[in-house]
């Protein structure tokens, strides 16, 4: 403002402009510095160099993977001599006893086809592998000497492991592990198998026209029935996990809306005139706030167990605070007129809260609320992931296996299109129930700009 | 419309129609009110029922864990100024991991919002693709993001800081485009007729116009992060969630340290979140006398 005064001279002027411009230098070059300088202190803070030598990139590669494709399990009990076929090696996704896929013919000698040239051939003594390019692999398990291999002449390749008890193959087509026990095969294949029916059901590896005519015939609720019941995907469970999500963020927000309206008249100074209890009810608010959800899920999680009633409590709880804080802040701002011409009207106290106040504050209160249901939402999975709940236990559970990386994406895949929707449905209740608001808003824009020419 | 060229209706009809009109509205709101007392009766009995332990149960035994943990900690209050020193450390590690994520969200999300705004978009046809980019970001939960990390990274507060970076990106890219679309194009065409390039365009043009909204934004998002980092910590990531965790699943005999973490904990968000305010306050009156002026 100083440089507006007309009694300053020339010299005075310049000066002050130097000033000015030898403070935005500093900002301009001070303040990329500054960050610059805390990103490196938090590098070594964080110990990041050292991080790369301690990351298991093994694990990162089976992760990715795994998490768009299958194997099927191909295993020769040696001592038996049963050959049993099974996708990802689980019972749930196990062939049924002398049946296998395609491109397994079982027998005295059982052949696998693993394509382009590679097959591996389980005979009742010796097991053989031909690999195109290379020669053929033989291994004879026995009980006493362990695992003999034969293999072609030359060095042996970084791709076989060879030791007294245990042969491993690693190619590009699959894998062959012989060890005295047991000789076992994996072949890879790109998809989620079994995503949809599971082998024990009649309607596995039917393809989509077929199943329309099936689901015409009036097999629609017993193909629906088995796709639900899916033993490996359990679709079932997912969508209760899904929906006691979105049930632990619905109760926690709601509640809490429901909790801290009337406590949000008691910490304003126009409703409350009482100094001391304003006070008091605005550091609860502060303290549920400042506990942090986290701690509140332990907690109550001690009283109440895991489950979703712990999760809705813990987000009721804290948002509590958060919606006191801003109710309360809403209605210090709204207009005395209408509650006076209410009040003329001689309406009585609850009358003139109902229709002299709750109408100005609905349109904050609202989008509020809503905003915080599609955040909560996210809140709701963290949350579960901790007490055990919803789609966050699924989604700790399958990381914890370390071996369901596909399940993992599917879960991943299911929270990101629950939350996005969860956004989309809020925002389009907020503008379908808050049209006013938007209008105004709008209409104010527009006056803005228009009178920004004149200022 | 009939009711206009039937000429004015009389004083009887206009109070007949506004009490059908009040009685409507009034069936409707209670129908509503019914639905909605109906959910949550219903939806609390299912999370009820889904739960290990029932409500009924259990309220009354919400203050008996942290009456333990009082007790005991006010056994061995000499302990405290020790305890509270001891996890200083992890205190500050949990501080960094939600300094430097959302520096790094920022940094990206002023990207994402700048990619994403007609008019400032380096490549106005890919607008579309990073708008849904900030919507993946967003709407991916920061624990998904860490415990995959953890996996392949081991724990650490690496895995934290980029999960709850992501999320930052997202969320601040949607809230900075909503700011850019407010901004005023006219600098950026000044400064594009005398030959600036993008980056000194958006750097000297709009920059300076939206700064103190981006400043505000990013403190309310530290404010959340400090408590996304307290809780990725429970699950491995470091800082005083993964103390807090080591304390308490220790069982007995630890409290005493379970309660200074929980006092470091809660001064930090308290204080952050005064400090924060505060700035944001200032920010937010000092952007409107620049204005006004």
């Amino acid at each position: 403002m100083s440089t507006f005064a007309t009694n300053l001279t020339v010299d005075e002027l310049k000066a002050e402009a130097d000033r000015l411009f030898n403070r935005k230098r500093l900002v301009n070059f001070g303040l990329p510095t500054l960050v610059l300088a805390y990103l490196v202190y938090v590098f070594f803070a964080f110990d990041v160099p050292g991080l790369a030598a301690r990351a298991n990139w093994d694990n990162g590669k089976t992760l990715v993977s795994d998490s768009y494709s299958y194997k099927t399990h191909i295993e020769r009990d040696n001592r038996s001599g049963e050959v049993t076929a099974a996708i990802e090696g689980e019972r749930k996704g196990a062939y049924p006893a002398g049946q296998a896929p395609d491109w397994v013919t079982l027998g005295e000698t059982t052949v696998i086809d693993l394509e382009d040239g590679h097959v591996v051939r389980f005979g009742p003594e010796t097991v053989e592998y031909d690999i195109p390019g290379y020669g053929t692999v033989r291994a004879t398990p026995t009980r006493a000497a362990g695992v003999q291999a034969e293999l072609p002449i030359g060095d042996v390749p970084d791709w076989i492991s060879e030791s007294k008890n245990r042969l491993t193959v690693t190619t590009d087509a699959g894998r062959l592990t012989v060890t005295r026990n047991r000789s076992e095969v994996f072949r890879y294949f790109t998809g989620w198998e079994l995503f949809w029916f599971t082998l024990d059901s009649p309607y596995y590896g039917k393809s989509f026209p077929e199943l329309a005519g099936l689901a015409m015939n009036g097999e629609a609720g017993a193909i629906l029935n088995d796709f639900w019941t899916n033993k490996m995907w359990r679709h079932q469970d997912v969508a209760w996990a899904i929906f006691e999500t979105i049930l632990m963020a619905f109760l926690g927000t709601l509640g809490a809306a429901m909790v801290a309206l009337p406590l949000a008249f008691l910490a304003t100074r126009n409703f409350n005139p009482m100094k001391s209890v304003r006070f008091a009810t605005r550091r609860v608010f502060d303290f549920v706030r400042g506990v942090d959800a986290l701690i509140w899920t332990v907690v109550l999680a001690r009283a109440f167990g895991p489950g979703p009633l712990t999760g809705a409590l813990a987000i009721l709880v804290t948002d509590t605070g958060t919606f006191g804080k801003i109710f309360s802040e809403a209605l210090e701002n709204v207009d005395n007129k209408q509650i006076e011409g209410v009040q003329s009207t001689g309406a009585n106290a609850p009358q003139r809260y109902r229709f002299g106040v709750i109408p100005q504050v609905t349109p904050v209160l609202l989008s509020q609320l809503l905003y915080f249901l599609e955040s909560n939402t996210r809140s709701a999975t963290v949350i579960g992931a901790i007490t055990g709940g919803g789609i966050g236990l699924l989604l700790t559970q399958a990381i914890i296996t370390q071996k369901d990386w596909e399940e993992v994406a599917y879960y991943i895949v299911l929270i990101i299109l629950m939350v996005m929707l969860m956004d989309w449905f809020s925002g389009w209740l907020r503008r379908r129930l808050i049209q006013g608001e938007t209008d105004n808003k709008r209409k104010k824009r527009a006056s803005k700009e228009k009178r920004q020419p004149v200022g | 419309m009939t009711d206009l060229t039937a000429g004015p209706p009389s004083v009887d009809q206009i109070r007949a129609d506004y009490a059908e009109m009040t009685r409507r509205k009034r069936v409707y709101g209670g129908i509503l009110l019914i639905v909605f007392v109906a959910l949550m009766a219903a939806g609390f009995r299912t999370a009820d029922d889904r739960n290990a332990g029932s409500f009924i149960d259990g309220w009354h035994r919400i203050l008996d864990y942290p009456a333990e943990v009082l007790s005991e900690a006010w056994e061995k209050i000499g302990a405290m100024p020790e305890n509270l020193v001891k996890f200083f450390p992890a205190l500050v590690e949990t501080l960094n991991i939600a300094a430097a994520s959302t520096l790094i969200g920022t940094i990206v999300g002023t990207f994402l919002a700048l990619m994403s705004t007609r008019g400032m978009a380096l490549w106005p046809a890919l607008i579309p693709l990073f708008r849904r980019i900030s919507d993946i970001f967003r709407a991916i939960p920061e624990i998904v993001i860490a415990l995959v990390l953890i996996f392949i990274l081991g724990g650490g507060p690496v895995p934290a800081m980029i999960a709850i970076a992501i999320h930052t990106a997202g969320a601040l890219g949607k809230l900075f485009s909503e700011v850019n679309e407010n901004a005023s194009l006219k600098p950026v065409e000044g400064l594009q007729s005398v030959g600036a390039n993008w980056s000194q365009r958006m750097y000297l043009g709009v920059i300076p116009q939206v700064g103190p909204n981006y400043v505000s934004y990013a403190l309310l998002r530290f404010e959340i992060n400090i408590r996304a980092s307290a809780i990725l910590g429970f699950v491995g990531a470091g800082g005083l969630g993964y103390e807090l965790r080591n304390a308490m699943s220790w069982g007995q005999g630890r409290y005493d340290e379970a309660a200074a973490i929980f006092i470091l904990l809660f001064v930090t968000i308290v204080v952050v979140d005064q400090i924060s305010g505060y700035l944001r306050d200032r920010l937010a009156h000092g952007s409107e006398k620049g204005a006004s002026a």
